[in-house]
């Protein structure tokens, strides 16, 4: 059992505050992806889980026990680096055996352990290479391999794709899910990627300056962002907002068309998914001003009353720039943003 | 088109002319250090007669008779003997104190870092000759005066600067992230540095260390007036040869110089790579 848990974590660098009040609990075998833009504050978040960094305020527990006062090597952790870390001067075999034998294992043991990882992700044939011969991916499963042969509790990994090429990424993206889905183990994966994060994560937590914004499964991050913030980071092309007006209790005008909203006091914005309007008879006004052909779909961007508004539609349509025409929004996809807060308003 | 075809050719006569200073600067350069060494080389191999005549043949007659009058002479052996064991616990203090200050310096921030670098550097720009007095001064209180271990101090105080600044260049080239997997994989700070650190570091701390015993070796005013039984080399030297004729002189450099050349070829790799020199 390695349930992760993080109370009240806060980090102040000299003048500014990377980190501030974070709580968090990650279930045992649960894949948790740390996502947001760079400077947000997730590499501290995973360094402070591995001890690289010690946190200003507040506790982490691993497994039920308090682990933020130990050293590294004492936390039942593994971590992933992102520019793989490893050990020039060691063959692939010592690498991966390298924590094994600082537990001073019996030699046919790690051998045992070390060849099991090794055929998991299919570098049986590098073991004697030295980390100079290796190309990026193969160096990668070698850092992946390092850290599984230690049967962890909680294995970390910081952006351990972003140094691959784009095909290759997307093999090793599979390929990663799998293993550690076998190997059962609690896992912390940091990465600025979305696409990366959806399909990884059993939840993901988007973090901004500092700060958890949403932490949840990521088809209920994509569908239900509980911040504007989310809203348009989560999505490509992000989420549309449009200003919106009360007309009585729980009814707002966007763009010249009523729709039935939250009861709600004070200003409200109108928020839809690219992909949930249809061309339709009654609906949001807009004048075509870039169609972007893209094989399965075409990205229209347009203008509804002056506000850009992006839509992915049917490549069978025919569209061009100065065309008008009417987009009607799935009635159940609308969400509704609160501007003074940025939260989303049920 | 006329720009076209005229554009190329001046963009090569700029190069060709940059090649041109690149190669008298090269030539220049390696003259400035090999011509010393080619006189100092025929006139130690020739006898006490062409010495002093001139021209100077080019080719050396091979004459051994100055090489053969030092190996002979008195008190020799004894200050090259000295000038081994000084510039050995120079080589080994200078690491010893030099090589965690690297490590610091590359590894952690801290208050007055840049200050710290700044008087590193700054402990060169008093000349020996001012410390001097005091020095002897101290070591004579001390009982320091006149040891090979007073002599070494000393030169560790020279050789000191290059070895922080050279392991902190070294510990910086090796990224944090391989001490940091070593430690996640149950290292102590301590014995993720042996494991990993040292042996990336330690072809690099070799050069640094022979660089040291070069410092040490080379050094003749402070243990010209820090010592007077137990001479080094080159005060040895110094003292033996200010009223030696000519022929002498050239010998006593040349064998000063060689075991100098000899380090330095052997490490040259090291050296290379030490200052960031594509090793080719």
């Amino acid at each position: 059992m390695a349930e992760i848990l993080i109370k009240n974590v806060a980090k102040h660098f000299a003048g500014h505050t990377a980190l501030s009040d974070i709580n968090l609990t990650i279930a045992d075998q649960e894949f948790m992806v740390l996502l947001g833009a760079s400077g947000c504050g997730k590499t501290t978040l995973l360094r402070i889980i591995a001890g690289l960094e010690t946190a200003s305020t507040g506790e982490v527990w691993i497994g039920g026990r308090r682990i933020d006062h130990l050293a590294p090597r004492d936390r039942g952790i593994a971590m992933v680096f992102q520019n793989y870390a490893v050990f020039p001067h060691l063959t692939v075999f010592e690498n991966i055996g390298f924590g094994l034998r600082m537990q001073k294992r019996p030699h046919a043991d790690v051998t045992a352990r070390v060849e099991k990882v090794a055929g998991l992700l299919h570098i049986e044939k590098l073991l004697k290479r030295y980390s100079g011969e290796l190309s990026g991916g193969q160096r990668q499963r070698v850092a992946v391999a390092r850290a599984l042969a230690m049967e962890p509790d909680v294995i970390l990994m910081d952006e351990p794709l972003s140094n691959l090429d784009a095909l290759l990424r997307l093999e090793m993206r599979a390929e990663l899910k799998g293993v550690l889905a076998e190997s059962r183990t609690t896992a912390i994966y940091v990465t600025h990627d979305q696409v990366e994060a959806m399909s990884l994560a059993d939840r993901i937590s988007v973090m901004h300056a500092g700060r958890i914004i949403q932490a949840a499964a990521p088809i209920e991050v994509y569908r239900n962002p509980a911040a504007e913030f989310v809203a348009g980071f989560i999505g490509n092309p992000p989420m549309n907002f449009l200003p919106a007006a009360a007309q009585g209790r729980g009814r707002w005008l966007v763009a010249g068309q009523i729709f039935d909203g939250p009861d709600h006091h004070g200003p409200i914005k109108f928020a839809i998914r690219p992909e949930d309007v249809r061309p339709g008879d009654s609906g949001l006004a807009a004048q075509v001003r870039l169609v972007e052909p893209l094989g399965a779909h075409l990205l229209v961007t347009c203008m509804i009353e002056g506000t850009m508004f992006r839509a992915v539609l049917d490549s069978d349509l025919s569209l061009k720039t100065g065309d008008r025409l009417t987009l009607t929004p799935q009635p159940d996809r609308i969400r509704w943003f609160d501007p003074a807060t940025t939260l989303a308003v049920a | 088109m006329t720009e076209a075809l005229v554009t190329p050719q001046s963009a090569r006569s700029v190069i060709s002319a940059g090649r041109v200073v690149y190669l008298t600067a090269v030539v220049l350069l390696c003259a400035w250090v090999l011509v010393p060494l080619y006189f100092l080389v025929i006139n130690t191999l020739s006898s006490p007669a062409t010495v002093n005549s001139f021209p100077k043949p080019l080719i050396p007659e091979f004459d051994l008779g100055s090489l053969r009058f030092f190996a002979g002479f008195g008190g020799m052996l004894d200050a090259l003997k000295n000038s081994i064991i000084v510039a050995s616990m120079t080589m080994v203090m200078s690491i010893v104190i030099g090589a965690p200050a690297g490590y610091a310096l590359s590894r952690f921030e801290f208050r007055g870092k840049e200050l710290f670098r700044i008087l590193i550097l700054l402990t060169r720009a008093f000349p020996l000759p001012l410390l001097a007095l005091p020095l002897a001064v101290l070591f004579i209180r001390t009982g320091l005066d006149d040891t090979t271990f007073g002599l070494a101090l000393v030169h560790t105080t020279l050789a000191i600067p290059f070895a922080v600044l050279i392991t902190y260049s070294l510990f910086s080239g090796i990224p944090v992230e391989l001490e940091e997997a070593a430690w996640t994989l149950g290292c102590t700070r301590f014995q993720a540095f042996i494991k990993v650190v040292l042996p990336l570091i330690l072809p690099g701390i070799t050069a640094s260390a022979i660089f040291a015993f070069v410092i040490s070796w080379n050094e003749v005013f402070a243990a010209a007036v820090l010592t007077i039984q137990s001479r080094t080399l080159t005060a040895f030297l110094l003292q033996t040869l200010g009223e030696a004729p000519m022929h002498l002189k050239f010998a006593g450099g040349f064998i000063l110089v060689v075991p100098a050349l000899i380090f330095i070829f052997a490490v040259r790799k090291y050296l290379f790579a030490m200052w960031g020199i594509a090793n080719r």
